[in-house]
């Protein structure tokens, strides 16, 4: 006998929630609008990549595919030896092995590599969820805005 | 009582067949989409199927029926085929059975029988014969426990079922599903006559113990032992897909529909409303107020279904033996004493 408040308890939580709006969204016909920060898409900001190849090695799904060659490129003052530079030939994520885990961003010292909060790339054939540095670059656009530093942080640079 | 029109009789049986068997289906369509896809989704907070027929999802279960008409019928090759192919129309046919005396309007019955509640609750227990069989021809350890467990529950909540039926019949002083309607629309309450006396304020107690138990004839959550998915895959169910399993699906279904109306006839009054108590009109509104009032009591059946968790086996039986049958016993001595003290 004691457990029978508790099941009208149970029978009001149920109608209580018979009446409140769901939670489902109808995809194709509305979007949901996913927190700024989600981990939809990474995306690659081509010019801050040195081909340094971390990214690759760190991933979990062996889901990044990079190629680089090395250039020679002026030196910086007269007179000096030619600088070695990486330069990036190819730069592939495939999104059909990528299990999102985000280790490539936070590994990336040269901030190449961000999380958007896009998600509808999906594709007919399993072959075009391989993304290749252009399609990668595209997506910067979506990346949003870091969030502002906190106060004082700016201080400590000189 | 006059009937409507002329006709003679095998028109008259005609008629009444192919209304039968028309109900039956659109019952099991109505609860089904109305409780088990809306209903349900809505308390999880889903919004159940949208799309198919353009608006919130109203065909998905015909179209599922279409699909179940298309499957292969799949027999397993140890199992008794005849035994197999018959167990699903013997469900079937104790639901067709319960529709042949719950009356929708004064001359809406099939048959008036004089024993027509006893008949009901006789009928309702022919499932379990369909069940044993189809758990048995499968040879399927789960379809065989399925079958045994859905048996021993059937005939445990058979016994709380009819001893709360009998209060009914004691306060009605009749059997006839026609008569307790009757009885209902010209009772009075301390005199007062205005809403006649629908059998749920004396018989609330009664109410309740029958809507439990046809909670588990029908094996629906929180007493669906006999198909716990996670135990016996679908009990007595596991073999059959195709058409046949549409049919137990129908017959589920069907059933609810059609204790419902027996709920709404023995305890709210049934078809009756005081504007029009008899003829043409009564006819009319007749079957939409019982609907209402099915919809109502279905509504209350499945509210429980979609709440609550399942019994285990032991408590299962403990909550029929121990609570509801002597609940009901002190119910009809109760109903007896005021009976004969009025």
């Amino acid at each position: 006998m004691a457990q029978l408040p508790g099941l009208f308890k149970g029978l009001g939580v149920t109608f209580k929630t018979m009446l409140q709006p769901t939670v489902t969204i109808q995809y194709p016909h509305e979007k949901e609008a996913p927190p700024t920060r989600a981990r939809g898409v990474i995306a690659l900001k081509e010019e801050n990549c040195t081909a340094c190849m971390l990214c690759a090695r760190e991933c979990p799904d062996w889901c990044i595919y990079i190629e680089g060659h090395k250039e020679k490129r002026p030196p910086r003052r007269e007179g000096g030896k030619p600088r070695t530079v990486n330069a990036l030939d190819r730069f592939d994520i495939d999104y059909a092995l990528c299990m999102y885990c985000g280790i490539c961003v936070e590994v990336c010292p040269f901030d190449a590599l961000f999380w958007s909060p896009d998600y509808e790339y999906s594709e007919a054939r399993i072959a075009d969820l391989l993304h290749d540095k252009s399609r990668l670059g595209e997506w910067m656009t979506t990346v949003p805005e870091p969030p502002a530093l906190e106060s004082g942080a700016l201080k400590k640079k000189k | 009582m006059t009937p409507l029109l002329s006709l003679t009789f095998w028109q008259l049986t005609t008629i009444k067949t192919i209304v039968v068997l028309s109900v039956i289906p659109a019952a099991a369509v109505v609860l089904g989409y109305v409780f088990l896809l809306k209903m349900m989704a809505h308390m999880q907070s889903r919004l159940g199927p949208m799309d198919p027929g353009g608006f919130h999802g109203w065909f998905q279960l015909v179209g599922d029926g279409i699909k179940f008409i298309q499957k292969e019928d799949i027999i397993p090759a140890d199992a008794d085929r005849r035994v197999f192919a018959m167990a699903p129309v013997i469900v079937l046919a104790s639901t067709f059975l319960l529709y042949v005396v719950v009356p929708a309007g004064p001359d809406l019955v099939v048959q008036d029988l004089d024993v027509g509640i006893f008949f009901a609750l006789a009928v309702s227990s022919l499932s379990v014969i369909g069940v044993l069989m189809a758990g048995w021809a499968s040879a399927n350890k789960y379809s065989l426990l399925g079958s045994l467990r859905a048996a021993g529950q059937l005939i445990a909540y058979e016994l709380p079922l009819v001893l709360a039926v009998v209060g009914v019949v004691i306060q009605a002083g009749t059997m006839s599903l026609q008569g307790i309607v009757k009885a209902q629309a010209t009772g009075e309450i301390f005199g007062i006559g205005l809403i006649g006396n629908p059998f749920i304020f004396t018989q609330a107690l009664g109410l309740f113990i029958f809507l439990a138990a046809a909670q588990a004839e029908l094996t629906q959550t929180p007493f669906d032992m006999p198909v716990a998915e996670s135990e016996l895959v679908a009990g007595y169910m596991t073999e059959y897909s195709g058409f046949r399993f549409l049919i137990f699906f129908m017959a589920e279904f069907g059933t609810a529909f059609a204790l419902s109306a027996i709920a709404a006839t023995l305890y709210l009054g049934g078809w009756y409303q005081p504007f029009f108590p008899d003829g043409l009109m009564a006819n009319i509104a007749g079957p939409l107020v019982l609907g209402a009032k099915i919809m109502l009591v279905a509504f209350l059946i499945f509210w429980v279904r979609f709440t609550f968790p399942r019994f285990r086996e032991d408590q299962l039986q403990t909550f029929a033996w121990k609570y509801l049958i002597p609940l009901s016993l002190v119910n009809i001595v109760a109903t007896g004493i005021l009976k004969v003290a009025f």
